[in-house]
């Protein structure tokens, strides 16, 4: 069995280290491309949101890498999500590909029941290295973190931006190639003190700061955002984005139950006044890091989602008003296939022209006079 | 007390035993008008032109009842209306997003309906709604437990051939119109705002009736049999509407009455677009996705349902027993 899974921003560095201790072979679909989407477009439903056409891109890619097994989450709604598998393995088999498909269907919060269905995949793994594959793949989880958080915070800050993503992706590969974690956190060492040499920009020492929110695949997949997080960085503003990998899986996977992260579910009381349910996806989480963004009194927020997101759509209608009550200007940037990467990026030039007038004017003394501070934003 | 409800979302499933409830707490109970043009535009305006047509539509709607003399609006929060079943997030976001898009809204009944897991969820929050609006729990209670013979009523009159549209109407006691079978009977599936709201349908049901086709739709089958079909799905779909869609497809697939089938979905539907998916190709009969909006012109939703129908006919005269295609492949997935 040579299985494959779904790119989703860095996390195929975990995904792969993991299923190699279990004893897999695996094969990591090539980086997203043009020719990825282009493949998963031609054979998606037309109208399905932007994930499941990069999916089965990947998967398309990988096959022709020779992989013949599939790893795919699953889930019970209300989002398109839980049955992204089922539609992707349709179409697969109209396509006459010969593939095995392993779903893990989310237990929910149950740690055992998913080391149980590790064990069903037919994999003779023993619980132990299970065990060393789970605290691989997390300890590895940890670093990209730490990486794209480092990456948030100098990108803006340096005047070489181009050495300082080099710097992080030799980072990212050389964590990539890491089989225990002492060397993970030799390498994390190497990037800090390689990032800490860089020349400052003294001309944006105090970068202003932008929330990214929004649906998860987006916000952590690069391609499916076209670079946002890049090129804010590149445009000397500093992102802190609602959702990382380490939260998710244990959110989501763990149920919370590893300390290391910090849970997303205790924020969550903050959307309550203006969405007082969960709705699917991460559209109360949208809602709740919005206001959390705008008490931390960061400068603007980015929302971003694959068009006609169900939960996101809820999340964006909801902060219409949260943007007026909370103070803080808020773009919501919807992508799919014909999205432009000149057009994201004037709207991102627009946004943060607007967002560093308005931050000049709030440190006037009469701030409450100027039409874009505290109450009326839009 | 006045109670408005909108014509809109699962009105027409549900609108019955809304109405029915309220009745039996001896409150008033208007709704807004049949959808018409101007309600429309100004529901697309209120919206984020995101949002799908079906809830524009509502905003025009609670915008319509919102400038008449209502005491409440009644819009529920539909989580889930059965065990282990959603309907779509945006129903479950629906009281705030109205909150947060219309200001000076009279105040809103929300209701969070959710019997995902129990019925005991659905009662703790009539009690809690009782409390709130200073009625004994109990009497709101059996209210509730009472309305819901109007929805088993509404379901018995579908069965005998109507649509949820033409059902409510015979429920209120309005004449209808009774119309010629035609020769055609042709498998309607779609969400139940979408197919009975004539301007989003763009009147399908009518355009199918003069063309001398029968529609049948998914209230007017079995709903045992409906389910039992939609469980040979490898995943039990987890979206009400989906599930009763992929049942009711995969049901009149095997009817040799049934010449072929139109789903109506509209852009920007999650579900839909991927339960055409799972439909399309589990289909041998006929089968076309029509997707409307609120720019879709009727002409060309007319001149498809004609080229469809022609079709039909045509390959009943011609005998044509096998769905080969022309083509000489399945074509679906280029």
């Amino acid at each position: 069995m040579r299985i494959t899974f779904p790119h989703m921003g860095n996390s195929y560095i975990a995904i792969s280290a993991l299923l190699k201790e279990l004893g897999l072979e695996v094969v990591i679909p090539p980086p997203c491309s043009k020719r990825t989407l282009e493949l998963g477009v031609r054979y998606s439903p037309e109208f399905v949101c932007l994930p499941l056409k990069i999916n089965l891109g990947n998967y398309l890619e990988a096959m022709d890498r020779g992989a013949n097994a599939i790893l795919m989450a699953g889930g019970w709604g209300p989002c398109r999500f839980g049955y992204y598998a089922q539609v992707e393995r349709d179409i697969l088999q109209d396509l006459g590909r010969d593939f095995n498909m392993v779903i893990i269907e989310a237990p929910d919060s149950q740690l055992w029941s998913l080391l149980n269905q590790v064990r069903q995949m037919g994999i003779r793994a023993s619980w132990f290295q299970v065990w060393s594959g789970i605290r691989l793949a997390w300890e590895k989880l940890k670093a990209i973190d730490s990486l794209e958080a480092q990456q948030h915070y100098w990108l803006p800050r340096v005047i070489d931006k181009s050495r300082c993503e080099r710097i992080i992706s030799r980072g990212l590969k050389s964590v990539d190639n890491c089989c225990e974690s002492r060397r993970i956190t030799e390498a994390l060492d190497k990037v800090t003190r390689e990032l800490s040499g860089l020349v400052r920009d003294p001309d944006n020492g105090d970068p202003v700061r932008i929330g990214l929110v929004g649906e998860i695949y987006t916000l952590l997949e690069p391609f499916a955002n076209y670079d946002l997080e890049r090129h804010l960085g590149r445009m000397g503003a500093e992102v802190v984005r609602s959702v990382n990998l380490t939260q998710w899986v244990n959110d989501h996977i763990f149920g919370g139950f590893l300390p290391a992260a910090p849970s997303l579910h205790a924020t969550l009381s903050l959307a309550r006044p203006y969405l007082q349910y969960w709705v699917g996806g991460h559209g109360r989480e949208t809602v709740a890091s919005t206001v959390c963004y705008a008490r931390q009194e960061l400068d603007g927020v980015i929302q971003v989602a694959p068009l006609t997101c169900m939960p996101e759509i809820v999340a964006q209608s909801v902060l219409t008003r949260v943007q007026e009550a909370e103070g803080i200007p808020v773009m919501t940037m919807y992508f799919d296939e014909h999205a432009g990467e000149a057009g994201i990026i004037t709207r991102l030039e627009a946004f943060l022209d607007m967002i560093r007038w308005r931050k000049n004017k709030m440190g006037d003394t009469d701030a409450q006079n100027i039409p874009g501070s505290r109450r009326r934003f839009c | 007390m006045r109670v408005g409800i909108p014509r809109g979302l699962f009105f027409y499933h549900l609108y019955p035993q809304w109405k029915s409830f309220f009745n039996n707490l001896g409150w008033e109970v208007t709704t807004s008008p049949p959808t018409h043009k101007t309600m429309a535009s100004a529901g697309i305006l209120a919206a984020v032109s995101e949002a799908c047509f079906p809830v524009k539509v509502l905003y025009g709607h609670i915008l319509e009842l919102a400038a008449q003399e209502v005491d409440w609006i009644f819009m529920p929060r539909l989580v889930s209306i059965e065990r282990r079943s959603y309907i779509c997030p945006k129903f479950m976001g629906i009281p705030d997003m109205l909150r947060a898009q219309i200001p000076g809204l009279p105040p809103l009944i929300d209701l969070c309906i959710d019997v995902s897991r129990d019925e005991r969820d659905l009662f703790r929050e009539l009690d809690n709604w009782a409390k709130k609006v200073g009625l004994k729990p109990g009497r709101v209670r059996k209210a509730w437990l009472d309305s819901t013979q109007a929805t088993h009523a509404l379901e018995a009159i579908c069965r005998q051939g109507h649509t949820l549209e033409g059902g409510i109407r015979i429920w209120e006691g309005k004449p209808l119109v009774r119309s010629v079978p035609g020769d055609l009977a042709i498998g309607v599936l779609g969400h139940c705002y979408t197919l009975n709201d004539r301007l989003i349908s763009l009147g399908l049901f009518e355009r199918l009736r003069e063309m001398g086709a029968s529609a049948v739709t998914n209230e007017m089958l079995d709903p045992l049999e409906v389910e039992e079909a939609a469980a040979r799905l490898p995943k039990r779909v987890f979206w009400t509407v989906g599930r009763k869609m992929v049942g009711t497809a995969l049901l009149l697939n095997q009817d040799e009455k049934i010449d072929g089938l139109i789903y109506l979905t509209c852009f920007g539907c999650g579900p839909d677009s991927m339960m055409a998916k799972i439909i399309e190709r589990r289909m041998n009969k006929p089968f076309m996705l029509l997707t409307v909006d609120e720019h879709s012109g009727e002409a060309g939703v007319v001149t498809r349902l004609e080229a469809f129908c022609d079709m039909l006919r045509r390959q009943r005269r011609l005998g044509l027993e096998n769905n080969l295609s022309a083509y000489g492949e399945f074509l679906y997935s280029h």
